[in-house]
C-alpha cells in the first residue's frame, strides 16, 4: 500500500509531532511497510468471525458507585508541569 | 429577506450529567463546586500506569434514559477512545462510545399546537465529562479537573426539529423525561444539561439537507432557541446574498445576541476513535433489562392521557400538572383522596402555582400535603365554604400548614346557609337599595349583582352566591 508524504504529515499533525524533512522520508517509508504487514489480514476469510471488542473474554467489570477520598491535591499537583492557584497551569488555548 | 420560504432543520446533542455519588471510572465524588482539583485522583486525571473501572450506575441510569425514550438496547456495548488534543482531558482522549451505544433508535413525542409530533432519537451513549479551563494571571491557562470524570449521557437526535421553538419544546420535554425517570438532576445553571445545536436550511421542497453548522454547549433552553433563530436568519441571508454556508463549528455569544465562528475544527474532527482496551464490554441480559423497565415509573405521557380520560382534565392543565413528577404524584393523591379531581387540578394551576411563583420555590416545595388540598376542595364542593373563601383558607393553609377544616372552624368561615336569616338580611339590603331595585325592575339585569355584592359584603363572603342570587331574584319577582 501507497503511503504519501501528505498522509504522514497529517498523522504527524494529528499525533503533535514535529517531523523534520528526514524523519518524513524516513517515516513515509516506515508506514509503508507497517501498513502492508497489516495489509495481509485483508486476505482472511473473516465472513464468519465476529468483531473483536476485546481479546480477554470477560464482561461487566463494574466498580460499586461508593465515595473514596480523593487524593490530596499537593501531590496531585506534584506531577503538573506548572501550577498556579491550585491549578494545573498549561500553555495558553486559543478559542 | 425570503425567510419563509426556507425550511429549518436542527439536530441535538443533549449532554446530561447522570447523579451518580463517584465518577464514571474512579471513587472521586462528582458533588458540584470544591476547590479547584480537590475532587481529583491519579485516574481522573490521567496519571500513566493508572486503569479505569466502569461505575455500574452509569449503565443503569443510561439504560433508564434509553428505556424511558423509548429506545433499543444494545445488550452487547462496548466504550471506545475518542482522540484530540485539549488540555480539559488530560488523557488527550476522552472514553466514550462508537458504533454500539448502550441505547439507539428511540423516539420521543412533543406537543406542538397542531398535534403531536415524533422526534426521532439516534443514539444514547455513556462518556465522560472534561474538565474546566481558567484564565491564569499571566499568559497561561488553568485548568480545574473536578468535572473531569463525571459521567454523562450524551442523547443524539435525528435532524427532525423545523424551528427554534420546537427545540425549546423538545428541550423541555427531554428535562422531564430525565427528571421522571431519576438518572439526572437536570440543573442547568451548573451545567448538568446542555446541548449541542446542528442546524441547515433549504428551499422548502429540496430534498438534499443544506450544510450545516454546530454551536456547542448551550446551556440554557432560552440561548438555544435564541441560537437557532439567529443562526437561521444568518444562513438564509448568507445563501440569499449568493454565499455559501461553510461547515463549522459556532458559539453563542449571549451579550452580542450573535453566533459567532470558532476555528474551523475540519481536522479536528479526525478524533480517530478505537476500542478502548482498558474496559470490558458491557453486557445487559434479558433479565437485567427487565429489572430497569420495571423500575422505571409511569411517563409523563401516559399519566397525561390517564388524566385526561380518568379526570376530564384538558390537555393543557394536563400538560401543566405532568411538566414536573412531583407535582404530578401531589396532584394524583390529592386527586384520590378529593370528591372533585378536576377542580383540585383548577387549583394546582391557579393558586398552587402562583404562590410557587411568587415565593420562587420548585415544583417540590408545596409547604402542605396533598390530602390538605384535597380537604380543601371537599369543603368548596360541599359548601360548606364558598371559592373565594376557599382562596382566603389557603392562603393560611399556606402560610401556616393547619389543616383546612381546622381553619374554617376557627376563623368561623362556614358559609351561611340558613335561609332565613338570608330572606331577612336579603330585604334590608332591597330596602335600603332603591336604586338598583328600580334598575332591575326596569330590565337592567345586570343591577342585581350589585344587590349581591352588598350581601356579599354583609356576610363577609360567607354566604353561597348562587343561593343570594336566587333568593333576591324570587324576593323581587314578588314586589314587582
Ligand atoms: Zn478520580
Amino acid at each position: 500500500m501507497k503511503i504519501t508524504r501528505e498522509e504522514v504529515e497529517r498523522v504527524a499533525h494529528l499525533a503533535r509531532l514535529n517531523l523534520t524533512e528526514k524523519e518524513k522520508e524516513q517515516m513515509t517509508r516506515d508506514m509503508e511497510a507497517i501498513i502492508g504487514f497489516a495489509d495481509q489480514i485483508n486476505s482472511c476469510d473473516i465472513h464468519d468471525v465476529k468483531p473483536t471488542a476485546h481479546i480477554i473474554p470477560i464482561n461487566n467489570v463494574f466498580r460499586e458507585d461508593v465515595v473514596v477520598a480523593s487524593m490530596d491535591r499537593e501531590q496531585l499537583l506534584e506531577n503538573a508541569p506548572n501550577q498556579e492557584q491550585g491549578c494545573f497551569s498549561v500553555p495558553q488555548v486559543v478559542e | 429577506m425570503a425567510y419563509q420560504d426556507y425550511e429549518i432543520v436542527i439536530g441535538l446533542e443533549v449532554h446530561s450529567e447522570l447523579k451518580t455519588h463517584t465518577k464514571i471510572f474512579c471513587g472521586c465524588t462528582t458533588a458540584f463546586g470544591g476547590d479547584p482539583n480537590t475532587h481529583c485522583c491519579p485516574i481522573c486525571t490521567g496519571m500513566p500506569g493508572t486503569l479505569p473501572v466502569l461505575n455500574g450506575k452509569v449503565v443503569e441510569y443510561a439504560i433508564r434514559a434509553g428505556l424511558a425514550t423509548n429506545c433499543k438496547i444494545n445488550q452487547f456495548s462496548k466504550q471506545d477512545r475518542k482522540n484530540y488534543f485539549y488540555p480539559d482531558l488530560p488523557k488527550a482522549y476522552q472514553v466514550s462510545q462508537y458504533d454500539l451505544p448502550l441505547c439507539y433508535e428511540g423516539a420521543v413525542d412533543i406537543e406542538l399546537g397542531d398535534g403531536v409530533k415524533t422526534i426521532g432519537i439516534t443514539r444514547i451513549h455513556i462518556e465522560e465529562d472534561a474538565g474546566k479551563l481558567l484564565h491564569g494571571s499571566g499568559e497561561g491557562t488553568l485548568v480545574d479537573y473536578n468535572r473531569c470524570g463525571v459521567p454523562l449521557i450524551e442523547i443524539v437526535t435525528e435532524p427532525d426539529l423545523r424551528s427554534p421553538e420546537e427545540v425549546r419544546i423538545f428541550m423541555e420535554k427531554l428535562r422531564t423525561i430525565l427528571l421522571y425517570s431519576d438518572v439526572s438532576d437536570c440543573r442547568m445553571n451548573e451545567g448538568s444539561l446542555r446541548c449541542d445545536v446542528n442546524l441547515s436550511v433549504r428551499k422548502k421542497g429540496a430534498k438534499e439537507f443544506g450544510t450545516r453548522t454546530e454551536m456547542k454547549n448551550i446551556n440554557s433552553f432560552n440561548f438555544a432557541t435564541k441560537a437557532a433563530e439567529y443562526e437561521a436568519k444568518r444562513q438564509i441571508k448568507v445563501l440569499e446574498e449568493g454565499g455559501t454556508i461553510i461547515q463549522e463549528t459556532r458559539r453563542w455569544d449571549e451579550e452580542r445576541g450573535m453566533t459567532v465562528s470558532m476555528r474551523s475544527k475540519e481536522e479536528a474532527h479526525d478524533y480517530r476513535y478505537f476500542p478502548e482496551p482498558d474496559l470490558m464490554p458491557i453486557v445487559t441480559t434479558d433479565g437485567t433489562l427487565e429489572t430497569i423497565r420495571k423500575s422505571l415509573p409511569e411517563m409523563p405521557d401516559a399519566r397525561k392521557s390517564r388524566y385526561l380520560e380518568k379526570y376530564q382534565l384538558t390537555a393543557y392543565d394536563a400538560d401543566l400538572i405532568v411538566a414536573s413528577r412531583n407535582m404530578a404524584d401531589f396532584f394524583e393523591t390529592a386527586a384520590v383522596a378529593s370528591k372533585n379531581p378536576k377542580l383540585v387540578a383548577n387549583w394546582i394551576i391557579s393558586e398552587v402555582f402562583s404562590r410557587l411563583n411568587e415565593d420562587q420555590k420548585e415544583e417540590g416545595a408545596i409547604p402542605f400535603g396533598p390530602d390538605m388540598l384535597a380537604k380543601l376542595v371537599n369543603l368548596i364542593e360541599g359548601g360548606t365554604i364558598s371559592n373565594s373563601i376557599g382562596k382566603k383558607v389557603f392562603a393560611i393553609l399556606w402560610d401556616t400548614g393547619k389543616d383546612p377544616e381546622t381553619i374554617v372552624r376557627e376563623e368561623g368561615l362556614t358559609q351561611i346557609s340558613d335561609d332565613s336569616a338570608l330572606r331577612a338580611m336579603a330585604l334590608e339590603v332591597i330596602a335600603g337599595n332603591p336604586k338598583p331595585v328600580a334598575d332591575y325592575q326596569g330590565g337592567k339585569e345586570a343591577a342585581i349583582q350589585s344587590l349581591v355584592g352588598q350581601m356579599m359584603k354583609r356576610t363577609k363572603g360567607k354566604a353561597n352566591p348562587k343561593m343570594v342570587l336566587d333568593l333576591l331574584k324570587e324576593l323581587l319577582a314578588g314586589q314587582r
